[in-house]
């Protein structure tokens, strides 16, 4: 195949980005789409400019790194992460482009690599069990109801790759915090928790500058996880029970 | 509890849950009072007199109608200053767009900000129109609304404003009925369909209702 | 010059924390004879962990929770995407929950026997006392384990054993279990006890007195290279395995901090220790950048087999029963399907030498589903590998229900690493390494759903315990400040090395020199080994390290976000390690585990262990880029599980 690419290029964070136009030719439909930026990558080393930086490490689909904005869809077409979506769902000939996840929350800190520490802050502010190493009790002592721990397991399976800020309109980060919340929420372990966590957790999440949800749904549509749009309605239920109780005290 | 809320997104988000249902009550009874004028002048005179008399003689005369006016206006200004703060907010989140756009969400979803402004601003209009009587068009009258309404729906530019409006009314309470029940954390997935399902029905009797007076007075069968 | 295949051999290498007396009471034992630090002193000490994954995240969580001072790195942009998250199939635990006869000693028999006789049997116990409260913990934490419709802990069978003992969560262990690291962690970075540095990578260590008292480590957004010191260093850097460049370890995993530290002084321990994994998704072409693992838990109820005719191209749905070989039944009736992952991976290159492959190039075999879905219908087999069956579709456009999957065996995880005694102390006292960067519990192969166990029992409960008594037995007194001209020394050593990078100016890329590098490893260093093709893997090596430094071009400046630059200074590591790696495969004219040397095997094509002359762990000390290293040795023990030749048959 040989394809077109539009690519952001900015240097740093300071600098003002612009979409370059570059060529590739020779890609394989077996080919995932950060193999096909690795020949592109190549190919630019060797006509002696710099490479186009873009975050990836597992290639599996997993890890969460790797985070663009392919024609316009957090991750491209398919729902997936970019490094599992393959070049057999583009055709020979096809203009594609290519740029970083856009929200104030996450600045661009090169080409198509940006900074997602506010994920890691909104999870220290609260998205844990307090469980110190040696003093956990037997783990049969609880038993949790399947069903709990199937919902439970559904929205620990967030990635934090953040495609829900980057397809929201708004920037939001409610789909993101919300899978975290439902996850340790539904448990017994995460109980005595349950009131504090939500609140401090959605106020963190605020003060990182994200936007507020209009259910648009986006979120859910680029889950490469398919965290359902349903997710953010159990927060809310969560946050105004937390937020009741604390009025109370 | 009210700062927690003030502050946070998901509580404004609630309060403008909670006075969208507010005022959704209050459209609900407003489209049954207004189909009343299809029973002619008498009936629905009488019952613009019964709203400023309701519970006397606890209440003094249009005490109830006051206290309903001043919820409302309470609920409005609330939804209103915490649909300007989030929408701030939203843009000042999201402040460069992607190069490559895509078709985005549903109409009713895209349109809420301008439905809202355009609600926003018929209010005014209304109130001046058919309550106050300053802007209004005929002779106004105050305890005739048959005759007001009448003269309203005679005029181009009052069916336009009217139906614009209950238009941009139904839209708006289709995706803010729906997003109010997930704010309240009251949806979930087994009640999803229910609540689009109730969504959509509200949305399209109230526009069918408020909508069906002008055409009433258009076709004549009001006059 | 003598040539890097004349090493020396050294004084013997001795494990002086080791306790004595019966198995089962030796970690009681160590861990009332280690001294303590005092609560109120914990936190004038600090202490730096590199890496951010399974061990390195719960044993900043927990020293950070025992009142340390904890400064963190990693190089990914945030501690949550540690490769551990990529573990799919599950964490082995003693708890005989389902009453099969398993126990403590079961567990210690099967990891002492299936790591080939090539482990120490006090780890391997420890690690199996350990494993049932590395469950308590996790449960506690929130991980979502699978559970039974009664509210309690499902568990499965796992390849190369014969007991349900793996904890799971769906096809995502690795990740659930990691998250529940990231998240006590993270408590610990909002508490203020852990200093986390994301996006920074460890380049060097450093040394003053002979005692390791910081890292050099390059800020990977600003490019900038700086200093941190601290009272004792701890190493969870990870494997090795993407010296083969292809391999299932992340793209960015790679064996700087290991390789620096070893130069710097730790004895390196059987780095041919290198296990490939029987059940990943063959390459397509050379665009390939890694290989993608498919869980071994496939193999429980998947079926391997390949056409019994050489160079048969029809489809697998044409070929008929009678002519197809499940090798793996044929040969180990009883283990059949499930034997452990060097014995699978080595059957199926046999029979792709012999030339019976499937698939593009013939580097393939069939794993085949057709019989379980018959048994137990297609809803059973989805709702055990939907999301495996998802994945391998989404990768290779086939679907597993309709047609046989395609595997090949992968790298995918190094046994080997930095030598490391009981209390997991390098040779560099101060200098701490755990989980899959250091060597001890695995032996010569690693059973399934046991590197989850390791990383964990060393980060939560054995490094937590043994670091006191080295913090307690060297007091701080001697600050050591980014100013010392040591300090001061080494960090201009790592400027220098990046700036010569950036100097050469050449015409190859990093990658080419990676994937040169990989494929000469593969060959000759993989999966069999011979001494004629390891001693041409040893004169090609300086070769391709020689051309490195002579055409490697690095776009760009070392004081920016440089991707270039991180990868062409790993591959002078990688460059450096194959050579041992080599070097170690070349001495141990033995097969055991997942080191396979043709020379040395049964009539039955099977690996022969001759434990008169390797029963040894070999500690390797760097003594200068291809120079010849020092070999110390480290005689093992059988008192409890005695040495016999492997049998699943």
């Amino acid at each position: 195949m040989k394809l077109t690419l539009r690519v952001w290029r900015q240097k740093n964070a300071d600098a003002d980005g612009a979409m370059s136009t570059y060529a590739v030719d020779g890609i394989s439909s077996d080919m995932s789409f950060l193999e096909m930026l690795d020949i592109l990558n190549e190919q630019l080393i060797l006509s002696g400019e710099e490479p186009v930086a873009f975050d990836h490490d597992c290639r599996e689909g997993i890890c969460g790194a790797c985070s663009l904005v392919i024609n316009g869809e957090a991750h491209g077409p398919e729902r997936t992460t970019a490094c599992q979506l393959h070049m057999r769902s583009f055709q020979d000939g096809d203009t594609i482009d290519i740029e970083p996840w856009r929200a104030s929350a996450f600045p661009v800190i090169r080409d198509l690599v940006v900074d997602r520490s506010a994920f890691d802050r909104i999870i220290q502010a609260g998205g844990y069990v307090t469980a110190p190493t040696g003093s956990a009790p037997e783990a049969h002592a609880t038993p949790v109801p399947k069903a709990d721990a199937d919902f439970a397991f559904e929205h620990a399976e967030c990635i934090g790759c953040g495609a829900c800020v980057a397809a929201c309109p708004n920037g939001a980060a409610m789909l993101f915090t919300s899978a975290k919340i439902n996850h340790l929420n539904v448990l017994p372990q995460g109980a005595p928790e349950r009131e504090t966590r939500v609140l401090d957790m959605v106020a963190q999440m605020d003060s990182e500058g994200f936007g507020g949800c209009t259910l648009t749904g986006e979120c859910a549509t680029a889950c490469p996880k398919g965290i359902p749009l349903v997710s953010i309605t159990s927060m809310n239920k969560e946050w105004l029970r937390a937020a009741r109780k604390a009025g109370k005290r | 509890m009210a700062r927690t809320v003030w502050d946070s997104t998901v509580g404004k988000k609630t309060v403008m849950a909670v006075s969208g249902v507010i005022m959704l009550m209050y459209l609900v009874a407003h489209v049954i009072g207004n189909l009343k004028i299809f029973f002619g002048p008498e009936e629905f005179n009488h019952y613009g007199h019964w709203l400023r008399t309701v519970g006397e003689p606890f209440m003094h005369y249009e005490w109830t109608l006051w206290l309903i006016r001043v919820v409302l206006a309470g609920a409005v200004v609330a939804h209103a200053v915490c649909a300007y703060q989030l929408s701030r907010r939203d843009i000042k989140a999201r402040p460069s767009k992607y190069v490559h756009r895509k078709p985005q969400a549903s109409y009713a979803t895209r349109t809420m900000r301008w439905g809202g402004i355009i609600l926003g601003l018929f209010i005014v209009w209304h109130v001046l129109d058919l309550t106050t009587g300053t802007v209004h068009s005929g002779g106004f009258q105050a305890g005739h609304p048959y005759q007001n309404v009448v003269d309203t729906f005679s005029t181009w530019y009052g069916n336009v404003i009217y139906i614009v409006a209950m238009l941009a009314l139904g839209l708006h309470i289709r995706h803010g009925f729906w997003s109010a029940a997930q704010t309240l954390g009251v949806g979930s997935r087994a009640r999803d369909r229910a609540l689009k399902t109730i969504a959509d029905v509200l949305a399209l009797l109230l526009t069918a209702g408020f909508i069906a007076v002008p055409v009433g007075v258009m076709t004549g069968v009001v006059s | 010059m003598t040539s890097y295949t004349d090493y020396t051999t050294g004084e013997p290498a001795v494990d002086s924390k080791a306790p004595s007396g019966p198995v089962h009471e030796r970690w009681d034992k160590r861990r009332f004879e280690a001294r303590l630090v005092n609560p109120a002193n914990r936190r004038k000490h600090t202490i730096i962990v590199v890496g951010t994954g399974l061990a390195g995240g719960a044993a900043g969580a927990t020293l950070a929770e025992q009142g340390y001072h904890v400064v963190q790195f990693c190089y990914q942009d945030s501690p949550r995407r540690a490769h551990s998250i990529a573990a799919q199939g599950g964490i082995n635990a003693a708890k005989n929950y389902r009453n099969d006869g398993d126990s403590i000693h079961r567990l210690f028999y099967d990891t002492v026997k299936g790591g080939d006789f090539r482990a120490r049997e006090s780890n391997v116990h420890r690690l199996a006392q350990i494993s049932v409260e590395i469950i308590d913990q996790c449960v506690a934490q929130g991980v979502p384990f699978a559970r039974e419709y009664g509210g309690l802990l499902d568990t499965r069978s796992f390849g190369g054993v014969q007991v349900s003992r793996t904890f799971y969560a769906r096809g995502q262990t690795g990740q659930q279990l990691l998250l529940g690291a990231y998240q006590a962690l993270s408590r610990q970075i909002a508490a203020g006890n852990v200093e986390m540095h994301p996006r920074t990578e460890m380049l060097d260590l450093i040394v003053v007195d002979g005692r390791a008292r910081g890292i050099v480590a390059r800020d990977l957004v600003t490019g900038k290279t700086d200093t941190y010191v601290a009272d004792a260093v701890v190493l969870a850097s990870g494997g090795y395995g993407n010296v083969f460049y292809l391999s299932t370890n992340a793209m960015n995993s790679n064996a700087t901090a290991v390789w620096r530290a070893h130069r710097r002084g730790a004895h390196f321990a059987n780095p041919c220790f290198t296990q490939i994994h029987p059940t990943c998704i063959p390459r397509t072409g050379d665009h390939q950048s890694k290989l993608t693992l498919m869980s071994e838990s496939l193999r429980n109820d998947g079926r391997i087999w390949v056409p019994k005719a050489k160079g048969d191209t029809r489809p697998p749905n044409q070929i008929p029963e009678d002519e197809r070989d499940y090798y793996l039944e044929r040969i180990y009736p009883s283990f059949g399907n499930l034997v452990p992952r060097d014995i699978a991976s080595r059957a199926a290159k046999n029979v792709c030498d012999e030339g019976r492959g499937i698939g593009p190039g013939g580097q393939g075999v069939y794993l085949d589903f057709a019989d379980a879905i018959r048994r137990m219908g297609r809803a059973a087999v989805e709702a055990r590998y939907g999301n495996l069956f998802d994945m391998y579709q989404r990768i290779t456009d086939e679907d597993p229900y309709e047609v046989p999957m395609r595997i090949y065996p992968a790298v995918h995880y190094t046994m080997g690493g930095l030598w490391v005694d009981y209390d997991l102390q390098t040779t560099v006292p101060g200098l701490f390494a755990i989980g899959e960067a250091n060597f001890s519990d695995h032996g010569a192969n690693r059973l399934g759903a046991s590197a989850l166990m390791q990383g964990l029992a060393d980060g939560y409960f054995v490094l937590p315990a043994t670091i006191n008594d080295y913090l307690a037995r060297n007091p701080h007194q001697d600050p050591v400040t980014p100013e010392h001209p040591v300090v001061q020394e080494m960090l201009a050593d790592t400027e220098d090395r990046l700036n010569l990078l950036l100097a050469v100016d050449g015409d190859r890329t990093p990658d080419s020199f990676h994937r040169e590098l990989g494929e000469l490893m593969w060959e000759f260093c993989g999966m069999a080994r011979t001494e004629s093709g390891l001693r041409k893997a040893l004169e090609r090596i300086p070769q391709i390290r020689e051309e490195f430094w002579r055409r490697i071009k690095v776009p760009g400046t070392g004081e920016e976000f440089n991707q270039s630059l991180e990868k062409a200074n790993r591959i002078v590591d990688y460059l450096e390690l194959a050579e041992l790696m080599c070097l170690d495969a070349l001495h141990r004219a033995e097969s055991c585990g997942g080191h396979f040397r043709e020379e040395s095997q049964t009539p039955e094509g099977e690996a022969a262990r001759r434990d008169d002359t390797f029963a040894y762990a070999a500690a390797w000390e760097f003594t200068g880029t291809g120079v010849a290293p020092t070999l110390h040795k480290e005689d093992l023990v059988f008192e409890y599980v005695h040495p016999t030749q492997r049998s699943y048959a």
